[in-house]
């Protein structure tokens, strides 16, 4: 039993560009819907050095509370700690770590390309080849929305760079668990007692 | 009938019980003041700087153990309180604090005396409001009390717009809520108990690691009952003194980074640490990798980012100390048998051992300059059958009174811990005094820290709260010339404080009483006369300057290796005699 005991986070906390030998993980955050709450999670990552490559947000099926899908990196004790802090949150209703389980990810990005006349037709080509829709189009572009997987995002992307991106825009992932995750919460949410 | 805001404000304090308010006003605020001032049951007491206000409230609270409340106005008055909200999030003390805010109307607009209060106070609370309609106000108010005082505790803030506190509305006071994100977990896991207490049956050389939270949830007779049972000593950290009765035999008494030699070598060496309510602070655990490396852990506490957060656990319960230790002491009664203390007797023997080789200790010459380890001892023992509530300042003179008060009680102790607030002792003690108008409240303050909050004098003097702060006085940052002795070879860039007040003349000054203790044989009677009387005291004693505060370990250290006396290069350096000031202090403790 005698030696060293493992410190719980073995190395100082890394504010943006996390090593990558960290694993990846994407986390559903299951929040109240109302102002602050954003930042107040922000400021737990940014706060307690944790990094966030991207965070989406918007309301969920109940319009009191919104669904975060956040994904960071970090070792087991770090996403530990992530998910004990998220919870500690008093506005943060249920946090589920999908790596844990089985789960499907998606992300649409927008990507406007600048096309010469000749590169029109391979700009379609490749918006094709990925099931991606041209969304808009003017005389010198084209605007494709393309939604996918990280992989796919980048394969797409790195096609249409040579032609010409202008712009891009991408979503940030959400991700979702295969199996149903019992809904979080049927209670109203704030119960105030004569 | 309906109600403005301000009267909604005041009858929900009423309704919480609140009797102390701790206030400063201003014009977003004044609503509410002038509500304030027309009724009775709530004691309003203005103070002089808002962050007096804020440690007051922290003082109130950590002595009764009910939340402290606190109301400012916009822009500066929030600003100011922001130190004690920082402070009381650290130290998990229960407050609730009110800022006034520009109307709704103006919010954003860079209005006058306008502050970001929910961005200013969002990282030092534990949750905090903005009040946005007067028909909320009863709620949030309900709920600011019932997640500041639930769970583990902390602060919480309530931003209250200057029309929310004028407009009118039916006044209805839950008689309870409940917020669907915010479930603290009271109750231990019962297989999680069960393996702790095998785990504490079997194990040779167990220490018991506490802290604050055995104070707020009450734990302390259970915690006695667990180390008396089992034959367990127990090592309490800055925030726990008084948790467990420090003459108690199986007080080690403080451990960390000034804590007793042997509190520090038994955890080292224990083969199981239960740690109660205590977060593995770095001041605790010195260099992580090396806390404890032969023991299995055993982690209680409430909150659960605090387990595993530093320290590897093998035992997490997370819970209130007190119902999981009762549940722990229950499963161990049916075991217990003489065996663990025979088990154990060596362990205890090895611990005597460390106590006689290495106790606390300081020399005191009669005609020498004051030691500052004698003037907090004999405070202590001239005063210790009155059961006092110390308080301390943050600096040398605050580790050794965690060294030398042997507190028999929780809720004696009020200390600034994990922020480590210069000027905090002495609002501090105020708030206590206001609780407690009957009882002695003492303060150990540094004569650094001291000055930053001593326009609290006028407080004192005018709400009557006769509490006695003995300054010990050596004319430096003592804590900080300490570490530039050790580790900057001696040279002491800004602390040395050159001039410091007389303090006995700011005393008199603001009409308090001011007394000077200038000789080891003056010590005794000056302390005398100061708890004689019933106003407020300051006691100034000046002392040898350069004395520092062993045992210690350097930050980073392991906790086994000690510095237990000033090393013999620095012997040199330590010519006392007449104070050494201006000049020649370059010249008498450079190498
Ligand atoms: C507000 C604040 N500023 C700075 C510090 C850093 N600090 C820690 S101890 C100390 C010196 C305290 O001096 P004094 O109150 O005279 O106590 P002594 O160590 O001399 O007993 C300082 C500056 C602090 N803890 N708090
Ligand atoms: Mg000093």
């Amino acid at each position: 039993m005698a030696g060293a005991r493992t410190p719980a986070i073995s190395h100082t906390p890394f504010a943006i560009g996390s090593p990558l030998i960290f694993m990846e993980h994407i986390i559903s955050v299951l929040v109240e819907n109302k102002f602050g709450v954003l930042s107040r999670v922000a400021g737990l990552f940014s706060g307690r050095g944790f990094n966030i490559e991207s965070l989406s947000v918007a309301p969920s099926l109940d319009p009191s509370m919104s669904m975060m899908t956040i994904v960071t990196r970090g070792d087991d004790r770090i996403i530990e700690q992530i998910v004990k802090q998220l919870n500690k949150l008093i506005d943060v209703i249920k946090v589920v770590d999908l790596n844990e389980n089985e789960f499907v990810e998606r992300e649409t990005a927008l990507i406007k390309v600048h096309t010469k006349p000749e590169d029109r037709a391979e700009a379609l080509r490749i918006a094709d080849i990925f099931r991606a829709n041209v969304v808009d189009s003017t005389p010198t572009t084209y605007t494709i929305e393309v939604a996918g997987d990280t992989k796919k995002m980048e394969a797409i992307i790195n096609l249409l760079q040579p032609l010409g991106i202008k712009e891009l825009v991408r979503t940030g992932r959400v991700a979702i668990a295969r199996e149903p995750i019992r809904p979080a919460t049927a209670q109203p949410k704030r119960i105030a007692k004569e | 009938m309906k109600l403005t805001g301000a009267e909604i404000f005041v009858e929900c304090l009423k309704r919480e019980g609140v009797k102390t308010l701790f206030a400063l006003p201003g014009g977003v605020v004044l609503k509410i003041f002038d509500i304030l001032h027309q009724q009775k049951d709530i004691d309003v007491i203005l103070t002089r700087h808002e962050q007096g206000a804020g440690h007051m409230a922290e003082g109130y609270a950590k002595a009764t153990g009910k939340p402290g409340v606190a109301l400012v106005t916009s822009g500066p008055g929030m600003s100011n309180i922001v130190t004690a909200l920082v402070d009381a999030s650290m130290d998990s003390v229960p407050l609730v604090c009110f800022s006034g805010q520009v109307s709704t109307s103006l919010i954003g607009n860079d209005a006058f005396q306008e502050a970001d209060n929910m961005g200013l106070s969002r990282p030092c609370t534990k949750y905090n409001f903005l009040v946005k309609d007067v028909n909320d106000l009863a709620v949030t108010i309900k709920e600011a009390f019932y997640v500041a005082t639930t769970g583990r505790p902390g602060p919480v803030l309530v931003d209250i717009p200057k029309d929310v506190s004028m407009n009118k509305t039916d006044f209805k006071y839950p008689g309870s809520v409940s917020i669907r994100g915010y479930n603290p977990t009271y109750d231990g896991n019962k297989w999680q108990i069960k393996q702790a207490a095998e785990a504490i049956a079997k194990a040779r050389k167990p220490i018991l690691y506490v802290g604050g939270g055995v104070v707020f949830s009450g734990a302390s007779e259970e915690l006695i009952e667990l180390a008396e049972m089992m034959n367990i000593p127990v090592d309490m950290t800055l925030m726990a003194l008084g948790a467990f009765p420090g003459e108690h035999p199986l007080s080690m008494g403080m451990m960390g980074m000034h804590g007793t030699y042997w509190a520090n070598m038994a955890v080292h060496y224990s083969d199981l640490v239960i740690a109660v309510g205590a977060r593995f602070d770095d001041r605790v655990t010195g260099k992580v990798s090396e806390f404890c490396p032969h023991a299995k852990v055993i982690h209680i506490d409430i909150d659960p980012t605090s387990i595993r957060k530093n320290v590897n656990v093998d035992i997490p319960i997370v819970g209130d100390c007190k119902r999981v230790l009762r549940e722990l002491n229950q499963i161990l009664r049916a075991t217990v048998n003489g065996e663990q203390k025979e088990l154990r007797k060596p362990w205890l023997d090895q611990i005597h051992e460390w106590q006689r080789a290495h106790p606390l200790t300081y020399e005191q010459d009669s005609n020498g300059p004051i030691k500052p380890q004698h003037v907090i001892k004999r405070l202590y023992e001239l005063t210790k059958d009155r059961d006092p509530i110390v308080s301390t300042d943050v600096g040398q003179h605050q580790m050794w009174a965690a060294q030398y008060f042997k507190l028999t009680k929780p809720r004696r102790w009020l200390t600034s811990g994990g922020l480590g607030t210069m000027g905090f002792g002495f609002p501090a003690a105020m708030g206590a005094q206001a609780a407690f108008p009957g009882r002695l409240v003492l303060c150990v303050a540094g004569d650094g820290s001291v000055q930053m909050n001593t326009q609290e004098l006028a407080t004192a003097v005018v709400n009557k709260l006769p509490v006695k702060v003995v300054i010990i006085n050596n004319r430096y940052h003592g804590m900080v010339r300490q570490w530039q002795d050790l580790f900057y070879e001696g040279r002491y860039a800004s602390s040395y404080l050159d001039v410091v007040p007389d303090f006995v003349k700011l005393a008199e000054a603001y009409g308090a009483v001011g007394l000077r203790a200038a000789k080891v044989s003056e010590i005794d009677d000056v302390i005398q006369e100061a708890l004689a009387v019933d106003r407020p005291v300051f006691v100034d004693v000046p002392v040898d300057q350069y004395e520092n505060c062993y045992p210690m370990i350097p930050a980073g250290g392991c906790n086994h290796e000690m510095i237990l006396a000033d090393p013999p290069e620095l012997k040199k350096k330590q010519v006392v005699g007449t104070p050494v000031v201006g000049e020649d202090k370059d010249t008498v403790l450079t190498a």
